[in-house]
């Protein structure tokens, strides 16, 4: 990485492109389970591009983020802060969380929303070595019948979904692929 | 391309927006705040409709936007307008042919895709809100999904009635836990709310956003005894003769004469075209 690279990597089109980059962001939520590509922004490593521009599409100088683990470098902090103007959060204040699922945890730590305002909770992104339509059940809202994605951690996140209406949101990526896991979706571990 | 950024809203703007579309659709019927915008239309125009469409929209997409079923209403063409100079976007009246509907009161009569959005605009996103004014009460009350009220709101319409009376923005239980209101729609269009498309929903002036993903469980409420009921004019058009469609009741005279049609135009086109006649379909043509 060289003086001034937190420049490169943005938007070459900001409206456009995160018009394009929320689409994608939006159908996989509100379809748990479906995996779509999403590209955009040429982040630095060990971002994907697909946290990567899901980052520059939502986050701004109203969203606290908290870089996880090997994600919390010089690099990011300065992309993120040269695009977004984000603050760097510790995870008890997040808006947004980016890192690998072990170095997430626990859990615990982030907001899951208030019995009045169960919006005001963390939107967690995970990079994840494979993202796949098999392993866990999927049953909620979004999906017809049934659905199937890679999860990392059926307990936890079973236990995530068991807080409904509050809990934490999560999009997985892998490179520029993206797929949504919101508190709604019943799990059910592959038997 | 045009002197506005895309569609007209800020990029902050958007991505705030954006934020509480993706918490809504986490907890679907839940009211997510945001901080609605001055809109250069004014309140109960659709502000809130018009900054979820302006939030979601892509330059490929094809946008329809109806009131009351019409394609071709003030407000509709307004709105319609509007996109097509802030955003380039196209426009369609075909409901198959949209990509995004934004609406007033209706769901359109032909059934929505999966690759289709429907953005409803909405005037009070509160369903208990003539029950107990307090915002305060209110959000209480579905925290602790203490829905006994809304009820007892059904049971005094059989009292007084003989039958629940409620004809439009009838509540609905979203997923087994919110209840919401799935703004001025009738109740005929109530069935449709299980649906393949996403469904967006837009308050500007209340400043509330709430969402329904595709095939979420939707029931409105009722009671064993009194069972909802999807109810229309007891007519079929008279320009189409549709008669499975919601139907406007047109005053044509001071003498009592009255018409019934399709208020989805669309709709109502469509059938005239494929040579379906009402009653009063080909005087009208002549």
């Amino acid at each position: 990485m060289t003086a001034g690279s937190q420049f490169m990597g943005g938007f070459r089109d900001a409206p456009i492109d995160a018009a394009h980059a929320f689409r994608a962001a939006m159908t996989v939520m509100a379809r748990p389970g479906e995996i779509r590509q999403l590209v955009g922004a040429t982040p630095p490593t060990p971002l994907s591009v697909a946290a990567g521009t899901l980052l520059l599409t939502l986050c701004d100088p109203d969203t606290g983020v908290h870089l996880a683990g090997e994600f919390d470098t010089l690099q990011v902090r300065e992309w993120l802060t040269f695009h977004t103007g984000a603050p760097i959060v510790k995870a008890p204040k997040a808006d947004f969380a980016i890192g690998r699922w072990k170095d997430l945890m626990p859990l615990i730590e982030f907001r899951i929303g208030t019995p009045e305002y169960p919006d005001r909770s963390a939107t967690v992104i995970v990079e994840t070595p494979g993202l796949l339509p098999r392993g866990a059940l999927l049953r909620g809202p979004g999906i017809k019948d049934t659905a199937r994605l890679s999860l990392p951690d059926v307990p936890a996140l079973q236990a995530n979904a068991r807080l409904y209406p509050l809990g934490c949101d999560f999009f997985f990526t892998c490179g520029d692929t993206i797929a949504a896991l919101p508190r709604s979706t019943q799990i059910e571990a592959e038997t | 391309m045009n002197e506005y950024n895309f569609a007209y809203l800020d990029e902050q703007t958007k991505r705030m927006i954006r934020r509480a579309i993706l918490k809504g659709l986490a907890v679907p019927g839940y009211q997510v705040p945001f901080a609605s915008r001055e809109m250069p239309m004014p309140y109960g125009w659709g502000t809130g409709g018009v900054q979820v469409s302006a939030a979601i929209l892509t330059p490929e997409d094809r946008f329809k936007v109806i009131d009351q079923g019409a394609d071709d209403t003030t407000n509709a063409v307004s709105i319609r307008k509007f996109f097509e100079k802030t955003a380039g976007i196209a426009t369609t009246e075909k409901t198959a042919r949209a990509s995004v509907i934004q609406t007033r009161h209706r769901i359109p009569e032909a059934r929505l895709r999966e690759d289709q959005i429907i953005v409803y605009q909405v005037p009070i996103p509160e369903p208990l809100r003539f029950l107990e004014p307090r915002e305060t009460e209110t959000r209480k009350m579905h925290s602790l999904e203490e829905y006994g009220m809304m009820h007892v709101k059904l049971y005094e319409d059989i009292s007084q009635h003989g039958a629940i009376s409620t004809a439009y923005a009838y509540p609905v239980k979203v997923s087994g836990r919110y209840v919401m209101d799935p703004s001025p729609i009738p109740k005929f269009d109530n069935p449709k709310l299980e649906m393949d498309a996403i469904q967006l929903f837009g308050a500007g002036r209340e400043q509330r956003i709430y969402a329904v993903p595709p095939h979420t469980r939707i029931v409105s409420l009722d009671f064993e005894d009194y069972t909802f009921e999807a109810t229309k004019a007891e007519h079929s058009c008279d320009l189409c003769g549709a008669g499975d469609s919601y139907l406007d009741e047109v005053i044509m005279d001071d003498a009592g004469n009255r018409m019934f049609v399709c208020s989805d135009t669309d709709y109502c086109r469509s059938r005239r075209s494929a040579g379906h006649v009402g009653r009063l379909g080909e005087e009208s043509a002549a």
